[in-house]
């Protein structure tokens, strides 16, 4: 067994993690990314997908609604392949509360946020599906983000750079001689193999994992684990990110996804990070919230329901999580007796690149390297990696090349077969194993109406014709992957979507057995 | 007929069948067979996506995932724990006349099944696990011959039919069956197709000569050691019987079909078999047709109005059964926060909220409470009241609408349509 050396360990792959890889490649510091799943398995694959204006957080965490303002910015300038520009609109109806209706102005500009207000006749203009309701709107810059295509195309960015990335290995210990790390304990998580990497620095970027990695090196972090949890529904029913004009509270954004709309979130404090998942109750309170100011959601078909859990640094005072800030910290634990590790957390997925960039700087400075960060400036590389994530891409494809292309493998999202074999040979090429979970996170497949049904079979047999699975994997590859589904699926399983689940079940116990 | 409004003159019948699935056609079978005039609507059934498999009863208690070699005695077990079970309102014998009925009458329409009367068949699935059931289409019967014995065996599918793989089957079910081999071979003149095919299809372009000459020659070239050859289900749509033998006299080994999955060819097979049938039996049938209104006059009749406008008919019917299937066959309605039955607004017997209705795993062995929802009906098959009593003298259920059994983990769904609509039509002669 090999042992490796590299002069930073990342830990966690992530929108922060992936952003710190490439942030250190380009100042030309050589780094090792570990990631105990697959990319965004944590918050960053569990989010609303929300470029933040900052207009949210004015009331109550100005510094963080500065802070999204001008990263939002820079990002529509660097990385527009990964962002939609919807433009925002905050809607407040009868019964919001006024003196917040009537103080957002002033609160934005306060915090360089510029808004506009409309009036009645124009807000419903843009958005028909708005209530009757409606009292107040103001546009914003507020955007949706692909934070799948955002992590895969950092990552491919600190590949090509030299970083090297390995998925499925887990942090188990740290060797730590005279204040310092010295090495790593890994385990392969697919294998078993354990492995050690020597390093000169660490940079904790697990996010909601931060304390128990940090917990490794005998370093105490206090932090909350707040999940939201939000819904797909099946089409898209607005232009714009829609906002309730309120406080922030549960179930108050509508945000367009391509062919979709995600609505978010709620706010439940969870003690454990294992099975986390969208309740029936969540689902409910969200679609009755959101409806005050979209009617039309209570009569909207929904395809999943999912849930992420954000890492919040725990403050002083008790109460809502919401009241805690939703900024990020980088604990240089120099103070706790390690002067070669770093932890960086909290945050936001539309700060990914300021936290980047500081934790960066204080590996940088530790390490004596003066090079200034060029992600402030640099483009985002558009790469062919992270594409197949964007929703109606493939299909346009296909229809534009339909004379060339192979047989469709997924019919809601008209994934044809020789798309699969691309994303097969990427995740070949990230010295990951090609589990459907790992297709599915780098594709649309499994995300259209019928959720699987389709695509599972006809991908296992594919899979299977070209030698890729073997022996009784497609069994085990295809629990995975619907279990996965799932434990999207369950919380919105009435009306069309009942009976969609209903043609799973009949087909995947009734006919394949797949449960004795 | 009228365009615009409702006859004035409406049609009569003695019975009307609300449902194409297998247990609408049942109904319809044993109502025509017993001299009753019969009327039939719905929209297509699930039956065309049935795997074209009988089952009686094959797992109990499913959270044991027992698995029973004798489906009389599964009925017995489950019937002592479940006494709601859709079988618990029948005997062995009437269960038994009833697949006899509808198994004989399917013969006549050329689509021949064969059982172990008293036992359960094991057989290939498309997944290469095997799979007990209880009437198997003769035309994959070589099949659960041969899987005991595990003899050399070709397992071939066809290039672009991308829901079955060969190959996939072979490396599931090979730790078992070591003299398995798979092949992928070109479907005969479809080379100028670029999309995936659909078993019917293929199954169409069979029933020509010429096509099956070329599959024949591309199998001899294959069959090598295999004394059975096991291809997918879409050996032609009207003379699969004909066309097996041809293969098997052509190539000189048994060959037998794998069910795929849907829609299935074998499923198409029925449902043309049971239509065809049903109407040289008179049964008048309204395909793509639903109940729209229904309401009760004089006495025991009801009044049915059928179809959407333009083109609605009226129908005046002494008796009722409600096939009308699950959410699939939208015989019953979730919304957020209940489930409708969606025609009568019958009662239906559900968990008491949504967080109740699924489990926190999809291939739960217990099963989704909701399964177990449906309609509950007293031993003359008619559906009860919140107090427990029959809500009409003549409406009577029949099949997966009914309450108290989970036909996907129990293996019983076919069973359950046929015999509940043997009891429904035995009933409502009884009542007449």
């Amino acid at each position: 067994m090999t042992d490796l050396e590299t002069q930073v360990l990342i830990i966690g792959g992530g929108a922060t993690g992936t952003g710190l890889a490439r942030d250190l490649a380009l100042r030309g510091v050589q780094c090792i990314l570990v990631e105990k799943e697959d990319i965004n398995a944590g918050a960053s694959g569990g989010n609303h997908g929300l470029l933040h204006s900052g207009a949210r957080y004015v009331s109550n965490d100005p510094v963080s609604a500065e802070e999204c303002r001008s990263e939002a910015n820079l990002l529509r300038q660097l990385a527009p392949q990964c962002i939609e520009n919807t433009g925002g609109l905050f809607v407040g109806v009868e019964g919001d509360d006024e003196n917040y209706i009537a103080d957002f102005p002033l609160l934005c500009s306060k915090c360089g946020i510029p808004i506009q207000e409309i009036s009645r006749e124009e807000a419903f203009d843009r958005e028909p599906g708005i209530s009757e309701k409606l009292i107040a709107a103001y546009l914003t810059e507020d955007g949706a983000i692909d934070p799948f295509k955002l992590s895969l195309e950092n990552l491919a960015q600190a590949q090509s750079l030299g970083c090297i990335f390995l998925q499925h290995v887990k942090v188990i210990g740290f060797e730590i001689r005279k204040n310092r790390v010295e090495t790593v304990h890994v385990l392969d998580t697919e294998s078993g193999q354990q492995r050690l990497i020597k390093i000169d620095q660490v940079v904790n970027a697990s996010g909601v994992w931060a304390a128990e990695v940090a917990a490794l090196a005998n370093i105490p972090i206090k932090m909350l684990y707040s999940k939201g949890s939000l819904l797909v529904t099946a089409h898209r029913l607005s232009h714009q990110v829609i906002n309730r004009l309120r406080p922030p509270s549960d179930g108050d954004i509508l945000v367009p996804g391509g062919t979709v709309s995600i609505l978010g979130t709620t706010s439940v404090r969870v003690h454990s990070l294992d099975n986390v998942r969208p309740t029936v109750e969540e689902v409910d309170l969200i679609v009755d919230e959101l409806a005050e100011v979209v009617p039309g959601l209570q009569e909207a078909r929904y395809v999943r329901a999912y849930s992420g859990v954000r890492p919040l640094i725990q403050a002083q005072k008790s109460g809502d999580d919401r009241a805690v800030s939703r900024g990020f910290t980088v604990f240089d634990h120099t103070h706790d007796g390690l002067e070669n590790f770093t932890t960086i957390t909290g945050g936001k997925l539309t700060t990914y690149r300021l936290m980047a960039e500081k934790a960066a700087d204080l590996v940088c400075k530790k390490i004596g390297i003066s090079s200034p960060c060029l992600t402030l400036t640099e483009p985002l590389a558009s790469v062919k990696k992270g594409k197949w994530t964007e929703p109606g891409l493939s299909p346009r494809v296909w229809l534009k090349e339909h004379a060339s292309r192979k047989p469709i493998l997924c019919e809601c999202e008209m994934i044809p077969e020789d798309i699969i074999d691309d994303i097969v040979e990427t995740i070949r090429n990230e010295n990951g194993t090609s589990s459907f979970k790992a297709v599915a996170a780098r594709s649309r497949m499994g995300k259209g109406l019928c959720q699987g049904t389709v695509c599972g079979m006809r991908v296992t047999s594919h899979l299977y014709e070209q030698g890729i699975l073997h022996s009784d994997q497609g069994l085990v590859n295809i629990k995975e992957f619907l279990g996965e589904r799932w434990k999207g699926e369950r919380t919105v399983l009435w009306g069309e979507q009942l009976i969609q689940a209903g043609f799973k079940e009949a087909l995947y116990c009734g006919l394949l057995d797949l449960e004795l | 007929m009228v365009i615009g409004m409702p006859n004035l003159d409406p049609l009569k019948c003695d019975l009307l069948v609300i449902g194409r699935g297998m247990a609408g056609m049942a109904a319809a079978l044993f109502a025509a067979n017993r001299g009753l005039s019969t009327v039939q609507v719905g929209m297509t059934g699930e039956i065309v996506f049935a795997s074209g498999l009988l089952d009686l009863m094959g797992v109990y208690p499913i959270e044991e995932k027992k698995v029973w070699q004798d489906p009389w005695a599964a009925i017995d077990s489950v019937v002592g724990d479940l006494p709601d079970h859709p079988y618990a309102h029948l005997t062995k014998d009437e269960i038994n006349a009833s697949f006899v009925e509808v198994l004989s009458f399917l013969q006549k329409e050329g689509l021949t099944y064969c059982r172990e009367e008293k036992y359960n068949s094991r057989m290939i699935n498309p997944w290469g696990k095997t799979k007990v059931t209880y009437c198997v289409p003769k035309s994959m019967w070589s099949g659960v011959k041969a899987l005991p014995k595990k003899p050399p065996c070709l397992i071939a599918g066809f290039r672009g039919l991308s829901d079955f793989s060969a190959r996939q089957i072979v490396e599931t079910l090979r730790h078992q069956w070591p003299k398995l081999r798979a092949a992928q071979i070109p479907f005969p003149d479809t080379s100028h197709v670029k999309e995936i095919f659909t078993g019917d299809i293929l199954a169409q372009s069979l029933e020509l000569s010429i096509n099956r000459k070329k599959l024949i020659e591309s199998l001899r070239k294959r069959v090598k050691d295999a004394e059975v050859i096991g291809l997918p289900a879409v050996l032609g749509m009207h003379h699969t019987d004909e066309i097996i033998s041809e293969l098997e006299e052509q190539i000189g080994v048994p060959v037998f079909e794998i069910p795929t999955p849907p829609v299935s060819v074998p499923g198409l097979r029925l449902n043309e078999a049971f239509i065809r049938g049903l109407s040289a039996k008179g049964v008048k049938q309204f395909p793509q047709n639903q109940v729209v209104k229904i309401r009760r006059v004089k006495g025991e009749e009801f009044v049915a109005i059928i179809g959407h406008k333009p083109v609605q008919h009226t129908l005046l019917t002494k008796g009722i059964i409600l096939a009308s299937g699950r959410f699939w066959g939208r015989g019953l309605y979730a919304d957020r926060h209940r489930i409708r039955e969606t025609i009568f607004d019958l009662p239906v017997y559900q968990p008491e909220n949504r967080d109740k209705w699924h489990s926190d795993d999809l291939l739960e062995s217990g099963g989704h409470a909701i399964n177990l929802a449906g309609v509950e009906i007293d031993h003359l098959f008619r559906p009860l009241d919140s107090s427990g009593h029959p809500l009409f003298h003549t409406l009577f259920a029949a099949g997966s609408i009914l309450a108290h059994h989970d036909w996907m983990r129990m293996k019983c769904g076919s069973g359950v349509s046929i015999a509940s609509a043997y009891g429904a039509v035995k009933a409502s002669l009884r009542l007449a």
